[in-house]
């Protein structure tokens, strides 16, 4: 029996009876849906979050030292650090949160006290006025570049160099407004005033510079410098574990493993919906090929192989689910859409995901389709013509 | 053509055996237009499910055409089904989502014809039973004896060599009954083998000869004299 036509005759059989062709294939659909819909969440907020990493710079290094409390690290040793070759920039950061006055407004915010190398290191650019300069530090300037969202803040409007704003008390005059970056996983970076490094070890009563960032002259070389610093580190504080030692592309891969995870672990609750499915269309074409005994017993009488039967009935429920898959994929696509709008989630819905679903519901169709065919398939022809 | 020897068909339900066939022997040719007559519980729907190919005995040979077919697997049954036989049935057995010409065209698909040959075929066989105008109904929208000769129709299409048919009029008024009686008669004169189970003596005079039997065994095998 030619293949069309028995996919033609399982798509006037599932026609013939629309409501439970559909109801049956409600648990397809559901479960592709399901699928779909958070697959293509699942990666396009993991795409978001590398390219807003990928953003701050692949050739970033970021060190902590943590561990006892006096520990720090010198400027002699900043020097050194600075002096590793393929290093070519490197800022030193003091950080801590502060409230910021202007006239009768104040508004709470992190503050940066870093250095002028901070302006590379960090691909942080002002919009307006300068950042700071060495000058600043040598003479332990009070001037602040500020984020827009300080500007807006405390002032409502951007345009804000030479103001005065007062931060935990001391006064300081604005020299530069940053470029905006948008929100990241870290929160705003909009929302941040950086300072001297040297006015803010007064500010913030310490001088122990805890964090620095080193930027490298390539990202190819991040793994050969990272494992200078560390050796560089290690002997100092003679502890390997009193520091941590972060780059980006170490962060890139941590995010991207996590949110793997938890992507597929929502497509495996969702994979359950579709296996629920399958056992629906497996009780479904149980009870068809009941009602049809005796169809199956004409078929039989006048020559139908078991074979023809077992693939007529296979086609059925694989047609069915195949039918549910599509729609599936198609109530997907909406879905992913509309979630993506409303929680702000970009959607990234690839081929591969879309071929896959409908792999498995037409797999589901075949597999759960196997028993029930296979029942029609080996009735015994009179038993199925005298059943009424 | 036809050739059983001894055959028997036992049914064991737990401790008990059913004899619904003992030992019968019979032979039938090429163009004979034979009624197997007997009261229900005789045993002449079992033969011809044998016969048919339907069911298989539970001792004894089988011979069609010459070839011994009781040691055939469900499949070569299937097959001598499709090839060599037509049924026609007392409840019509047509299916009602298809329509009378898509009904004639199953053997053939099983067949393995092809789609446009197929429908020549089918068409064909439907204008012979003068059904040539209901060619799309489907068969809730035929009359008994219409339906009827759909099912003959597809009995014939794939030119078997035996017709079977099981009380073929059964299920229709005597007017429908006679003109179906008289398709399978006009059939007869073209050189067709049909087999016909009946219980009624009425309807078993179409045919040429007559076996009655009785608790599974043959007690008659005779000559119709015409009427």
């Amino acid at each position: 029996m030619k293949f069309t036509r028995a996919i033609r005759m399982a798509i006037s059989s599932i026609l013939s009876n629309k409501m439970r062709s559909f109801l049956t294939m409600l648990g397809v659909i559901i479960g592709v849906t399901a699928v779909i819909t958070l697959i293509a969440l699942g990666r396009g907020s993991t795409q978001r979050v590398s390219s807003q990493i990928e953003s701050l710079g692949t050739n970033l290094i970021i060190i902590n030292i943590t561990g006892g409390r006096n520990r720090s690290v010198t400027q002699e040793d900043l020097q050194r650090i600075k002096g590793i070759s393929g290093v070519s920039e490197l800022a030193p950061v003091l950080s801590g949160g502060v409230t910021v006055k202007a006239g009768n407004k104040n508004t709470s915010t992190s503050l940066e006290a870093t250095t002028p190398g901070y302006q590379q290191v960090r691909n942080t650019y002002v919009q307006l006025g300068r950042f700071l300069l060495q000058n600043d530090l040598d003479m332990r300037f009070r001037v602040a570049v500020v984020g827009v969202d300080v500007a807006d803040e405390l002032f409502g409007r951007r345009d804000v160099i030479g103001e005065e704003i007062s931060i935990n008390g001391v006064e300081f005059s604005i020299v530069g407004i940053l470029e905006e970056k948008g929100s990241s996983v870290a929160g705003s970076d909009d929302n941040r005033i950086i300072i001297p490094l040297t006015t803010g070890q007064r500010l913030l009563r310490s001088t122990e510079v805890r964090t620095f960032y080193v930027s490298t002259l390539s990202p190819d070389v991040v793994n050969q410098v990272v494992g200078e610093i560390e050796r560089f580190l290690t002997r100092k504080f003679n502890d390997e574990n009193s520091f941590r030692v972060f780059n980006q592309t170490q962060l890139l891969s941590t995010i991207n493993e996590a949110t793997a995870t938890l992507t597929m672990m929502l497509s495996g609750i969702a994979g359950i919906s579709l296996l629920v499915g399958g056992i629906g269309i497996m009780n479904i074409m149980l009870v068809s090929v009941t009602e049809r005994t005796r169809e199956i017993g004409i078929r039989k009488a006048i020559g139908a192989k078991k074979r023809d039967i077992l693939v007529q009935f296979l086609i059925e429920s694989a047609v069915i689910s195949g039918l549910g898959g599509v729609l599936g994929i198609i109530v997907g696509f909406m879905g992913a859409n509309f979630l993506s709008r409303i929680l702000n989630i970009p959607a990234a819905i690839s081929a591969d995901v879309v071929l896959l679903a409908t792999g498995f519901s037409v797999g589901v169709g075949i597999i759960f389709g196997l028993y029930p065919a296979s029942k029609a398939a080996s009735l015994n022809p009179i038993d199925a013509l005298r059943y009424e | 053509m036809i050739r059983l020897e001894n055959l028997s068909k036992i049914y064991s339900m737990g401790d008990n055996r059913v004899v619904a066939l003992n030992e019968i022997s019979l032979s039938i040719d090429k163009g004979e237009f034979v009624a197997i007559m007997g009261p229900s519980g005789s045993g002449k729907s079992t033969l011809m499910n044998i016969i048919g190919c339907l069911d298989v005995a539970t001792h004894g040979k089988y011979y069609l055409d010459g070839r011994d077919i009781t040691s055939y697997n469900q499949n070569q049954l299937a097959e001598v089904r499709n090839k060599k036989f037509g049924f026609v049935f007392q409840g019509f057995n047509l299916l009602p989502k298809l329509t009378a010409v898509e009904n004639v065209e199953l053997p053939l698909v099983y067949a393995g014809v092809g789609a446009k040959k197929r429908r020549e075929e089918a068409i064909r066989a439907l204008e012979m039973m003068g059904l040539g105008k209901r060619i799309y109904h489907r068969p809730s929208e035929l009359s008994g004896g219409q339906q009827q000769r759909v099912a003959i129709a597809r009995a014939l299409v794939n030119h078997p060599s035996v017709i079977l048919a099981d009380e073929p009029t059964g299920n229709l008024d005597s007017k429908s009954g006679m003109e179906i009686m008289e398709i399978f008669r006009e059939l007869h004169s073209q050189g067709n083998t049909i087999i016909l189970i009946t219980h009624d003596i009425n309807v078993a005079r179409y045919a040429k000869r007559m076996i009655t039997i009785r608790d599974g065994q043959i007690v008659s095998d005779e000559e119709v004299e015409r009427r």
